[in-house]
């Protein structure tokens, strides 16, 4: 066996490697294809964001057009500072609304951008206004279950009140 | 002295100033790459059938496995996931590695237990040679080297498997199959951290292996028994640093 | 018996062989087959044991012993399995330190070398190891050129010509293109010699050269160790217990038993020695200074006592 024989197969291994991994990075993983998209960032901020994660989606009529950058708390408000990256591709006007949305019924959360009618757009580094903060499942039943007290109270005091009358 | 926990951490402990040697001879190796090359044709291409072969199949039962579970719960459109995050984050690496161990570490060992015995390492220091320089340490680099590529064929051919049962022979919708997989998998936290596993495993089987061959009693038996101890002890330490690895990789997900 | 024809080597006048290959003209040497005589010109020591002791864990191997080995001289060193003799190679050699004494080669006292210092002395020294210990996953040719591409910067061509010509001085040049594994004991003995004296070394170290081979092997390689010592000006030290041959081609001998020297002499003077180790050992006489039977109690002990337990 001599020296070419093995740089030969050992090439032809390191090969098949790199282009598996290829495979992998390119076919398998979340990497978008080709070049790196052009980016620019904006601000939201929300009281709650929930179980939002860096590099979630950022959605608008369900359609990905950005990720999650960076969260954090900002220490003035004590409200959750969001930045998202949107493709520059895609323009919001100023008046967007930023909504924490889930997936599914169950499943990870998002970053919802509904378009307002202003005629100026976002630009990098501007923040996103009106935002509206991730459904808490606790305070949602909580409030339901609220409310549903409080619907049977005012029943309660109508029927009451309309008993009488009678 | 006999008692073998004594005896224990004196092998780990030469073990542990062989592994120096080895690292410090390997400059030597690294001019003479054409070694490593040899080596790496011994221990990562004559492995090729093995590990393409196990990653096909066991792909292909994670596809028949997963598509059993996951339909279950209306799910099986996420088969493309459950293959993928298992052979990326665990059964890659750690398959891979138990099979390298099993193929290529037994080789080694056997090899370098059998130049032991018939004098070989000595006549080289005697020809004013250093062993561990020119025989050694291209072995080890060569495991290194060898060790990641071969896990990243093996996810490969696990996926290939997932995607011959589950789309192919099953029926999943191969949209979804590849389009969640694509959305789940992350570059640097599944691919990158498999990866990061692999050369560690494959750093873990080529010391292993090395230095069993070296530390081998040059007899007949006392290299069969130290080719045994080379699996047996990779074997090991893969899972055991498996499991350390992945309790610090994805402690946060 | 032994190689036809003449042993024709590229010997240089000088043992320092990569330095002085390009700025001087290689000398020719042709060797004939000399007889092994014990010349009575005294030379100086090539090698000096001094009062060597060497103990392993609890076993002392060696015993304070001292031998000389004279310049240009072949001499063997005998005893029993055990006794020690391999132990005075690896000494030589620098692989084991002595616990107590000096091992002194050319002058310098080998255990207080350094790394480097090591080495250097280990380029000039040949070793033939009990069964050749040829590297198993290279051929023959690149055996015997293993130490030339290793140390020198020749070259191909000049390594060709070299390794043809060391190999043509065992016999064995047809054999160059062949693996270690499709030779025979004797083939693999000689390969392995050609191998030790590929840079010309100037000391030679055979450890049980004639061990497990057939009569024309023994012959050959006895042959060959005799001629190429004198055609090389190199010393020679055989580590044996094969009588009738190393008797046949060395000048002086040294017998090892329980790590001392117990006798000494030319081979003429171990023929006629009424020394009663060296009787035994050269007769092949079963009981003597080495018991026939291995310690243990009496026999009739042995028989009575097996009913009382």
């Amino acid at each position: 066996m001599n020296r070419r024989v093995y740089d030969f197969w050992v090439g032809l291994f390191v090969i098949l490697g790199i282009a598996s991994l290829a495979f992998l990075a390119l076919r398998v993983s979340n990497v978008s294809s080709g070049n790196p998209t052009k980016v620019y960032r904006v601000t939201a901020a929300f009281d709650n964001i929930g179980g939002l994660k860096v590099r979630a989606p950022v959605k608008s009529a369900g359609v990905v057009v950005g990720r999650v950058a960076n969260i954090q708390l900002d220490p003035k408000t004590y409200r959750a500072v969001v930045s998202i990256d949107i493709e520059q591709r895609f323009s919001f006007s100023k008046d967007s609304s930023a909504e924490i949305l889930t997936s599914g019924i169950l499943g990870d959360q998002y970053v919802g951008l509904n378009p307002g009618g202003d005629d100026a757009m976002l630009a990098a580094g501007d923040k996103i206004t009106l935002t509206s903060s991730a459904l808490v499942l606790e305070r949602l039943i909580s409030q339901f279950m609220f409310s549903k007290a409080s619907e049977n109270k005012d029943s309660a005091g109508t029927s009451a009140a309309a008993a009488p009358a009678k | 002295m006999g008692n073998p926990f004594v005896d224990g951490f004196i092998k780990i402990g030469f073990a542990a100033r062989f592994f120096l040697a080895v690292l410090w001879q390997s400059g030597t190796a690294f001019r003479r790459f054409g070694l490593i090359i040899r080596e790496v044709y011994f221990s990562g291409v004559l492995s090729l059938v093995i590990i393409l072969v196990s990653g096909l199949f066991v792909g292909m039962v994670l596809g028949l496995q997963g598509y059993d579970t996951l339909q279950r719960f209306g799910a099986s459109e996420a088969l493309g996931v459950l293959v993928s995050l298992s052979l990326l984050r665990e059964l890659g690496p750690v398959v891979a590695g138990l099979l390298f161990a099993s193929r290529a570490g037994s080789a080694i060992t056997a090899e370098i237990g059998l130049m032991k015995a018939t004098e070989q390492l000595v006549a080289m220091e005697m020809m004013a040679v250093n062993p561990v320089a020119r025989v050694i340490a291209p072995r080890f680099w060569a495991g290194v080297i060898s060790m990641p590529i071969l896990a990243a064929l093996f996810s490969t051919m696990g996926i290939l498997g997932g995607y011959l049962v589950g789309v192919v022979l099953i029926g999943v919708d191969a949209g979804s199959f590849w389009s969640q997989m694509q959305s789940q998998v992350d570059l640097y936290q599944d691919i990158g951290n498999g990866l990061i596993k692999s050369v560690v495993f494959g750093i873990a089987v080529s010391v292993i292996a090395v230095f069993e061959g070296f530390d081998a009693p040059a007899t007949a038996e006392g290299v069969s028994g130290a080719t045994t101890r080379t699996v047996v002890t990779s074997s090991l330490v893969i899972l055991g640093l498996d499991f350390i690895l992945t309790a610090f990789m994805f402690r946060g997900i | 018996m032994g190689p036809s024809g003449n042993i024709f080597l590229l010997v240089h006048c000088n043992v320092n062989f990569p330095d002085q290959l390009l700025s001087e003209r290689p000398c020719f040497k042709i060797a004939s087959p000399m007889p092994p005589s014990a010349q009575i010109v005294p030379a100086p020591s090539l090698v000096e044991i001094d009062n060597v002791t060497f103990a392993y864990d609890t076993r002392t191997i060696l015993k304070g012993i001292s031998l000389s080995i004279p310049k240009g001289k072949v001499v063997a060193i005998m005893g029993g399995s055990g006794c020690g003799k391999t132990t005075l190679l690896r000494l030589i050699g620098g692989q084991i330190k002595p616990s107590k004494g000096e091992v002194r080669v050319a002058g310098s006292a080998v255990h207080e070398l350094d790394g480097d210092a090591l080495y250097d002395l280990r380029r000039k020294m040949g070793m033939l190891f009990q069964f050749g210990a040829l590297f198993t996953d290279m051929s023959v040719y690149e055996n015997v050129a293993f130490q030339m591409r290793e140390h020198t910067d020749l070259p191909e061509s000049m390594i060709r010509d070299l390794v043809l010509m060391k190999l043509n001085a065992v016999g064995l040049r047809g054999a160059a293109h062949l693996m270690p594994s499709e030779l025979s004991g004797g083939m693999a003995r000689r390969v392995a010699l050609a191998r030790a004296i590929a840079l010309d070394p100037m000391l030679m170290m055979y450890d049980e050269p004639f061990a497990g081979l057939d009569p024309i092997s023994l012959g050959v390689i006895g042959q060959l160790i005799r001629q190429l010592n004198d055609a090389l000006g190199a010393t020679s030290i055989l580590v044996t217990h094969d009588i009738v041959e190393s008797l046949a081609i060395v000048d002086y001998v040294y017998f090892v038993s329980e790590g001392s020297i117990v006798a000494e002499g030319t081979p003429a003077e171990i023929r006629a020695s009424q020394e009663p180790f060296v009787r035994q050992f050269v007769g092949g006489l079963p009981d003597g200074p080495v018991p026939f039977q291995y310690p243990a109690k009496p026999y009739a002990d042995d028989l009575m006592g097996a009913p009382r337990a």
